[in-house]
């Protein structure tokens, strides 16, 4: 019983209800055979890519802020190594030191922005991307010709960032569990997760503790645009070459993992075990559809009707986190 | 002991052409509780803002401890053991109690090179500060901030102030939204903070509050201090009087009461 309300009063606990619902669901409804689907690959592959880039969308949104340049981050990240180590034959460290640089300053620029100005980050970011996708689109036909250019990474660059484990597993499944590992750790064992909490709650009673907030916000938007960059830079090395498009998809498909995942789109409140439940939940629904019966556009509906019912359900628990109080046996 | 713990001297502060303060002298002393009063407008939040390194003064002086000091930033007063509770006390409404206690001053305790957050010793310590206070029905440290009532709210708010070794607190309102037995909380917390020897100013708009607990009393009209005498020195009707802005309204007071209740102790709003 008191297992029970623990749980419910975490942040979490939204989305593993949410993961579990929808594969019953798949089950169930779809006819879909639950052994080929927990051996398939896809799925996880989405969860992985998506999974990256949602972290640190979900620390920004905890810390009250939102960055959605990241859908031309991942474009951006793949072209740079590409063109770098692939159309002008540098090594390919060179290129992946200009893909991850790349990050930096653009999260530099995004985090500077919004400390600077009082202008929404949701703004700032939205004009950083549609600005990155420019450069990128341009820089691309500008130095090469074409908007997609091929890339063959050496052989141990593609084992570690670019090697399919078992023939379909990519490794940044891997990446992406120890990175949540570690933002698990940081967020909410260190003071550092603290700060961020406190910053979504109150930035200026946090800054008026003595919290660093500036520092902090700036190294979030960093951190995310680095992860996106990241992102695409290892798609370039598993598939041996980079589009300018693609990554838009990114900006929905993460906010709905972190807000899934139980998130408070406000600020203050989730968790990263939230934001990895709330990706693998969002990666079930969307390739979960190919194993069932359904036609594959039923998977939008089911999307939004989760999302929906998520938020409402984790404002339910959040109420209840609220009123609980663990009662000692008296 | 004499020496006042706070004092300010000809202080001034003006919003460009609006001139709020007007040449305030006020000293507070330790284990004092000086009762600002006034009405709305008169520049009570705007005094005690100047006091927390809110605002600076536009011209005047505070001294600390016989010594001039000067605040560019709420955390320079805060350094200098001035703290603020805000009429909502914790400002983390989804922080944990243990969490919020000690935002900015996290208990860590090493595991190999790393320096992790100590939740255990956050959560002890700040349910040990405020059940000091006779705050025991917060036993879990990790219950949620908005999920406790308003006055315990406030009173785990003085109690980490008082943690953290405060000297002056200043509570901004701390009864307005309170009814009769919550705020009776908060006033057996502000004489438990006088008795550990802080200096404490209190602002209500409630008399039966400030007489039941203020040493001291400084009634602001129109930003300048009108009266400023000590307990005992006036009676009730006359205290009510001068928070009112001077004018007779004593026969008044219980009416406005009864409003304040029913406005979930809102005052009516001045006519600007
Ligand atoms: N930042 C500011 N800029 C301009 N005017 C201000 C500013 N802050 C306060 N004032 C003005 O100063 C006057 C005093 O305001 P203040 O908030 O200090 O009053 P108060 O005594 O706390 O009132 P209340 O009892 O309603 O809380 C008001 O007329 C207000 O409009
Ligand atoms: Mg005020």
């Amino acid at each position: 019983m008191t297992a029970l309300s623990d749980f419910m009063r975490r942040p979490e606990a939204g989305s593993v209800l949410s993961l579990i619902a929808v594969i019953a669901f798949f089950v169930i409804f779809g006819g879909a055979n639950i052994g080929n689907f927990l051996g398939a690959a896809s799925w996880v592959n989405l969860a992985a890519n998506l999974g990256i880039v949602a972290i640190p969308m979900g620390m920004l949104m905890i810390a009250g802020e939102l960055d959605i340049s990241i859908g031309a981050m991942i474009p951006a990240g793949s072209m740079t190594v590409a063109i770098l180590s692939g159309y002008y034959e540098l090594p390919i460290l060179v290129g992946m030191a200009g893909a991850l640089g790349l990050g930096v300053v653009v999260g530099l620029v995004n985090g500077i922005l919004t400390v600077r100005t009082s202008v929404p980050s949701l703004i700032i970011t939205l004009g950083t991307l549609v600005a990155m996708q420019g450069i990128v689109l341009s820089a691309s036909v500008l130095l090469t010709g074409n908007a997609s250019v091929a890339l063959t990474a050496p052989v141990w660059t593609k084992a570690i960032f670019g090697q399919l484990i078992g023939g379909s597993y990519q490794i940044i499944i891997l990446w992406w569990l120890a990175m949540t590992v570690v933002f698990v750790v940081i967020m909410h064992h260190t003071r550092y997760g603290n700060w961020i909490f406190a910053m979504g709650g109150d930035k200026v009673s946090a800054r008026n503790a003595g919290i660093p907030t500036d520092r902090m916000t700036i190294f979030l938007f960093v951190l995310s645009a680095v992860a996106a960059s990241f992102v695409g830079m290892c798609g370039a090395i598993l598939f041996n070459s980079a589009q300018v498009s693609g990554g838009m998809n990114y900006i929905f498909n993460a906010v709905v993992s972190v807000v899934v995942g139980g998130v408070l789109l406000t600020g203050g409140f989730g968790s990263v075990w939230g934001i990895f439940f709330g990706t693998l939940t969002f990666a079930v629904v969307n390739q979960g559809i190919y194993f069932t019966q359904l036609d594959r556009n039923w998977s939008s509906l089911i999307i939004g009707v989760m999302l929906l019912a998520a938020v409402l359900v984790n404002n339910r628990f959040r109420a209840f986190a609220l009123t609980a109080s663990r009662k000692k046996p008296a | 002991m004499t020496q006042p713990v706070l004092e300010l001297r000809n202080v001034n502060k003006s919003f460009g052409p609006i001139d709020v303060l007007h040449d305030i002298n006020l000293t507070v002393k330790a284990g004092e509780v000086l009762c600002l009063l006034g009405d709305n407008g008169a520049g009570k939040s705007t005094l005690i803002k100047t006091l927390a390194g809110v605002h600076k003064p536009t011209t005047g002086e505070i001294w600390m401890d016989g010594e001039q000091v000067s605040f560019e930033k709420p955390k320079d007063a805060a350094d200098r053991g001035i703290a603020t509770v805000h009429q909502f006390g914790g400002t983390f409404p989804l922080m944990s109690i243990g969490r919020s206690f000690f935002v900015g001053v996290e208990p860590v305790k090493k595991i190999g090179p790393f320096k992790i957050f100590d939740r255990k010793t956050a959560n002890e310590t700040a349910v040990k500060a405020v059940q000091e206070f006779g705050i025991t029905r917060i036993d879990d440290g990790d219950r949620l901030i908005g999920g406790l009532s308003g006055g315990e709210r406030q009173s785990l708010a003085i109690a980490r102030a008082v943690h953290f070794g405060a000297r002056v607190l200043i509570l901004d309102e701390p009864t307005a939204a309170l009814g009769v037995k919550q705020s009776s909380h908060v006033l057996r917390i502000i004489l438990e903070a006088r008795k550990r020897g802080l200096a404490v100013i209190f602002i209500t708009h409630q008399v039966t509050h400030a007489m039941a607990v203020g040493d001291h009393f400084a009634v602001l009209i129109r930003g300048a201090v009108a009266a400023n005498f000590m307990r005992g020195e006036k009676t009730r009707e006359e205290i009510t009087d001068l928070m009112a802005g001077g004018e007779a309204l004593a026969s008044l007071d219980t009416e406005l009461e009864g409003y304040m209740e029913t406005h979930e102790g809102h005052p009516p709003q001045p006519v600007a």
